[in-house]
């Protein structure tokens, strides 16, 4: 559809046209800021914790630990230079060989969600499956932040 | 030719030479949800009265939903 647009505008005389042609589907799963009805819906961008510990997958396993728990965490992000999710560590990762290299450790490829996901319905997915924690990513797969089902939950008003 | 034109080209045209961003969905979609400071044109409407609220110096980035 917006490339005829971009067409039919050129056509009536416009000379800078341009079609962003991934659409809004990409703006919004990017968890960039939309206007109109929708926008008053909680998401899970809205709920999702950004400040979650990251590493690379180069680092020492005892290293990454270290620093995790000292942030008050008991998981961690395996990310890139670009900030794409590569893997996750878990508790049972992190307690792993101090000197294995993250890489060596963590689980490959977990499931990743985009920031624009009602809140309500990925809640009641997560109670359903019984998932603690989710990842949430943009759509290029750079991590937004670790979704816990408690704040999904209390975001959505349907605390159990 | 029209330009393909990805999230981060948007925003940047947006930002630093004010590009006027055209949504060319039906009216009911662009009231769900749009980019912000969209304005709404439906494909079906796009005459040369209609574009007479975008202004021709500017440059126009148009959108639908995804890659149709």
């Amino acid at each position: 559809m917006s490339p005829r647009a971009a067409w039919r505008l050129e056509g009536l005389g416009f000379e800078r046209v341009y079609d962003y042609v991934p659409g809004k589907a990409d703006w919004f799963a990017s968890g960039l800021p939309k206007e109109g009805r929708l926008a008053l819906v909680p998401t899970i961008g809205d709920a999702a914790r950004w400040e979650v510990p990251t590493c690379a997958p180069v680092e020492k396993i005892g290293v990454v630990r270290e620093r995790v728990r000292k942030m008050g965490w008991d998981r961690c992000v395996v990310v890139n230079k670009e900030r794409v999710v590569l893997g996750l560590l878990w508790e049972k990762e992190l307690s792993s060989d101090s000197k294995a290299r993250v890489e060596e450790a963590m689980r490959n490829g977990p499931a990743t969600f985009r920031p624009n996901e009602p809140v309500g319905k990925m809640a009641k997915r997560m109670q359903d499956r019984e998932a603690t924690a989710v990842l949430v990513t943009t759509s290029d797969g750079r991590l937004v932040g670790l979704l816990y089902r408690e704040d999904a939950e209390e975001l959505a008003g349907m605390q159990t | 030719v029209p330009n393909a034109i990805f999230r981060d080209g948007v925003r940047r045209l947006v930002q630093e030479e004010g590009a006027q961003l055209v949504d060319v969905l039906p009216h009911e979609e662009y009231e769900e949800e749009h980019l912000p400071g969209a304005i709404n044109i439906p494909l079906q409407e796009l005459d040369r009265e209609m574009i007479a609220r975008l202004n021709l110096d500017a440059p126009v980035i148009v959108y639908c939903h995804d890659y149709q």
